[in-house]
């Protein structure tokens, strides 16, 4: 089985973001960057498909500038066979994303893709759902529990009332969340490893993809800022300002 | 403008506000369940050409949804949108929350989700019902559903106070044992951190934050929490917070309207004792 896995290069998730002054966008220069997490979690799950020889084979694709490599790297190192960059500067959207990763995956014809629920920076929440439906194929999102039984995956899914089980016919699009597994690190005799691993290089023209923007970004604020609280000293003294001066009790 | 709305449950009313906000004309489809992604997408696509904007509340439902209708309609959803600025144009979060972005849609049909907490609650009687063929999906199927314990604690999203409590708890017995006394004083719903939840102190569908449930109720009481951004970005709208938690150098205590610094294992029967 052959499983295709997205990963997006992000401003790393512990960095606290600025807002550029004259509101065109986020400050990305000097920033730390790093695998979506989602996107790491949707990797390590392929790796441990492929460790219980249920995978054969693991491709990581990444649309982005040439730096993407580095987190294409991270991805061998971990433990993807290969790696297909698609590079592209400026902005995309998940739907331009969307078209492109179909585009290979028309040519790559895998068995299983897996994407992160979500990239920590747009929070748009789209792409594998817009995958599957520009493939025709089904779609489990928000996973937590993965098993592949032949021809089918059968997918337990975060839902806002608890959870859900899902069969759904392979090939087909997994969107992963937070408990499906802890990612593993990457150790340096694996980085060492990952320069000799296979990467090709390619353009969305390659592919037939046209990546211009649907949305114009108009302005881009930090959220208004809450007033100064206080520290109270007692329950009591809280209880007397939730009643008195809060007035929410 | 003609809008589609795609009901799910309580966030069906917020996400009318928005919608109406958008234009005076809107219809809800209120699908049946079982829901599955592939054959209710195709059956909203087939409403689609009806319409100018087709509108979800960003539950789960709608997150997993509307995606893939926008996508077998060629258009870039707008996600989980804070304000509507006009017809066109919408404010929504990135970065948790720490960038807002104000976006025009050049889609000649517009594909939105709202953030429920962001919108007022509009009654839905009156506004006219569609029906859609959903015909039984080919491509997947549901095996199981697992609901949480059910609980007699108001619903997280739409609660009026809410209280949450973190990895500071220590284990499932003491999450419960404190916090529902509290809650149940405060007619509260209950709500969780990403590591109480990780830890299997609390539910999935408790967690508060970017990627879980957002929140903004008139008070939120975050007990035992830290405060990574992942969590501020599911509560900091709320009206008055309240953060109670032993390390005084607690991002939480940033966005607290009322904190106190101790022990939550005291602190928390004193605080139930006294309402």
């Amino acid at each position: 089985m052959k499983v295709l896995v997205a990963v997006k290069r992000v401003v790393d998730a512990n960095f606290r973001i600025r807002v550029k002054a004259d509101g065109s966008g986020v400050e990305l220069d000097n920033v730390k960057m790093a695998m979506n997490p989602f996107c790491e979690i949707a990797l390590e799950e392929a790796i441990r498909l492929k460790e219980a020889g249920t995978a054969t084979e693991i491709v990581a694709v990444s649309i982005g500038p040439a730096k993407a490599e580095d987190t294409l790297r991270q991805a061998l190192a971990m433990g993807a066979d290969r790696a297909i960059l698609v590079l592209h500067d400026g902005k995309a959207e998940p739907l331009g994303i969307a078209k492109t990763l179909a585009a290979i995956a028309r040519t790559e014809a895998p068995d299983l893709m897996l994407l992160g629920k979500q990239a920590i920076d747009d929070d748009a929440n789209q792409t594998g759902q817009m995958l599957a439906a520009l493939l025709g194929r089904p779609q489990a999102t928000f996973a937590s529990k993965l098993e592949i039984a032949g021809s089918t995956a059968r997918v337990t899914r975060e839902v806002d009332g608890g959870l859900q089980t899902l069969e759904v016919a392979l090939p087909a699009v997994v969107t992963v969340d937070l408990r499906l597994n802890t990612p593993r690190f990457v150790s340096l005799p694996n980085i060492i490893k990952a320069r000799a691993k296979p990467l090709a290089k390619t353009t969305p023209a390659d592919l037939g993809v046209d990546l211009t923007p649907r949305l114009k970004t108009l302005k881009v604020e930090e959220p208004p800022p809450r007033k100064a609280g206080i520290i109270v000293n007692s329950v009591g003294e809280l209880v007397d300002r939730l009643r008195n001066d809060a007035k929410v009790l | 403008m003609t809008t589609l709305l795609i009901a799910d449950g309580d966030a069906t009313a917020h996400a009318l506000t928005a919608a109406l906000q958008m234009g005076s004309d809107v219809h809800i489809l209120e699908p049946t369940s079982p829901i599955l992604a592939e054959s209710l997408a195709d059956a909203i696509v087939a409403l689609a050409p009806a319409y100018d904007a087709i509108v979800a509340p960003a539950t789960s439902t709608g997150k997993n949804v509307l995606p893939r209708v926008a996508a077998l309609l060629d258009v870039m959803q707008v996600s989980d949108i804070i304000a509507v600025v006009s017809p066109d144009t919408y404010r929504r979060p990135t970065y948790a929350g720490n960038a807002i972005e104000t976006v025009q849609s050049t889609d000649a049909k517009k594909l939105i989700t709202v953030r429920a907490a962001a919108f007022a609650a509009t009654p839905t009687d009156g506004i006219p019902r569609v029906t859609a063929t959903v015909s039984d999906g080919s491509l997947s199927r549901l095996v199981a559903e697992m609901p949480s314990e059910t609980s007699d604690r108001p619903d997280l999203t739409s609660a009026r106070i809410v209280v949450s409590g973190g990895r500071a708890f220590g284990s499932k017995e003491k999450f419960d044992a404190l916090l529902v006394p509290l809650a149940a004083r405060l007619n509260a719903a209950i709500g969780a951190s990403r590591a109480a939840v990780d830890a299997g102190y609390a539910a999935n569908d408790l967690q508060v934050g970017q990627t879980g449930k957002i929140v903004a109720p008139d008070l939120y009481i975050a007990c035992g929490i830290s405060g990574a951004i992942q969590h501020l970005a599911g509560m900091k709208d709320s009206k008055v917070i309240v953060a109670i938690n032993a390390d005084p150098a607690a991002p939480i205590f940033a966005v607290a309207d009322y904190g106190l610094v101790g022990d939550i294992f005291t602190l928390l029967p004193e605080l139930t004792a006294a309402l």
